[in-house]
């Protein structure tokens, strides 16, 4: 997801024996819904995992901003470059809603940066993928934005309250941001032929590494376990796809597109569509670095951070200066 | 690398004349960048009418550790609820 492979740093999944006392209270908290506040005591490992999860998923929504920030100058109307604005300035805002949020865990936001650019903290592999047409602003505002309110959703009742409460923030806005792309893919499928075609290449590219943002099945892992404990992973990542699939396959027929994927077929007895297999080399070579845009976007991040600097300095000073002046 | 801005706590007054409600953090160089700041991360949709920005470092809260002393005199006093008092079908507004 927007956080994907989040490390525990634990071999196996605690058993109630081997918790401490404080453990075993904090374990019941969380069993009965009480939501864990920033002063609240808490194990480290849970403290360092939220960290991991929140600052990864704030660092995706920052990064997230450069794909659309392609095709703002290029948009084909006023509107739809408004629109766009206004989007790309949500995720902004989503990035400083959870960056604060992992603050409340006792990191520095700077600290949080500083990691992201020096290539040592992670972020969706989904944004390492070039936006090569206007109808990728359709295809991630619908699949992605799409992907990311069918994991933030649950998210709203995770165990963590500051997380919970920006997860709550970011949903309300995130539901703008899917119908803008479905509404631009509304658009060019009843458009020209060259412009059908143009909505359908941006779904083929678009789907698979939709459907990898989930990450691999995690019906094994020990850290889907353990934070599904804790209740900050409510659903496992299958169950997750598989709902991304059974809801939007329906929206795929509506534009008359085609869902690039030979093996789809539906499942009449349980009701879910069977989907073919996902490739996940690809998805482990994106994190990795290896995807076709993950060193350019990491440089356009820290050149943006780099030109700036002189910018933040000079508000720092100004702010000095004026609080000198009134002490004076 | 400069100094990090410190952290505020953002307030906002809904529409219908409510208290101003907590909404979450920023961080900002100074006061009035904490206000413009603030109208850009939490009004983008008409959410307010009015901002408070508060340094973070400026709130006193109480600590969790203190929540038996502070909150569990109030538990044996449900004489304090106006359901306390049963009162009969037939005596109407009260």
């Amino acid at each position: 997801m927007y956080a994907q492979l989040v490390e525990t740093g634990l071999k196996k999944v605690q058993s109630i024996d081997e918790m401490s006392l404080e453990e075993q209270t904090f374990q019941a908290r969380i069993d009965a819904g009480v939501k864990i506040e920033a002063k609240d005591w808490m194990p480290d490992a849970y403290r360092k995992t939220l960290i991991r999860q929140i600052s990864q998923h704030a660092h995706s929504e920052i990064v997230g901003q450069l794909p659309e920030g392609n095709w703002v100058t290029r948009a084909p109307t006023l509107k739809r470059k408004s629109i766009l604005l206004a989007k790309i300035q949500d995720e902004a805002g989503h990035g400083l809603y959870l960056y604060s949020a992992a603050e409340t865990l006792g990191v520095s936001r700077d600290g949080l940066l500083a990691a992201l650019h020096a290539g040592k903290a992670k972020y969706s592999s989904i944004f390492n993928y070039p936006t090569l047409s206007w109808a990728d602003m359709g295809a991630i505002g619908w699949l992605v934005d799409g992907s990311a309110i069918i994991n933030q959703i649950p998210l709203c009742r995770c165990s963590y309250g500051p997380y919970a409460r920006a997860m709550v923030r970011v949903c309300k806005e995130e539901s703008f941001h899917a119908r803008q792309g479905y509404d631009i893919m509304m658009s060019l499928a009843k458009g020209t032929p060259a412009q059908k075609a143009m909505a359908q290449d941006a779904l083929n590219r678009w789907w698979w590494p939709s459907l990898m943002m989930f990450g691999p099945s995690d019906a094994e892992s020990v850290n889907s376990a353990q934070s599904s404990k804790w209740r900050i992973k409510l659903f496992s990542n299958d169950e997750l796809r598989q709902r991304m699939v059974d809801q939007t396959v329906p929206q795929i027929e509506y534009l008359g597109l085609t869902v690039p994927d030979p093996d789809l077929t539906f499942n009449a007895d349980t009701g879910h569509y069977a989907f073919g297999a996902i490739d996940w080399s690809e998805f482990h070579n994106v994190l990795k670095g290896n995807g076709p845009c993950n060193r350019e976007r990491l440089q356009t991040r820290v050149k943006a951070w780099d030109d700036g600097a002189w910018f933040r300095e000079a508000l720092v000073a100004y702010a000095d200066k004026q609080a000198s002046k009134e002490a004076a | 690398m400069s100094r990090e801005w410190p952290l505020w706590e953002v307030f906002i007054r809904s529409q219908h004349g409510l208290a101003h409600k907590h909404v979450g953090s920023l961080h900002a160089p100074d006061a009035e960048m904490a206000v413009n700041n603030a109208r850009d991360v939490y009004t983008r949709r008409n959410e307010g009418v009015s901002i408070w920005v508060v340094r973070a470092a400026d709130i006193v809260a109480s600590s969790p550790s203190d929540k038996g002393a502070l909150f569990e005199p109030a538990n044996s006093k449900v004489y304090r609820h106006p359901t306390f008092f049963p009162m009969p079908e037939e005596v109407k507004n009260l």
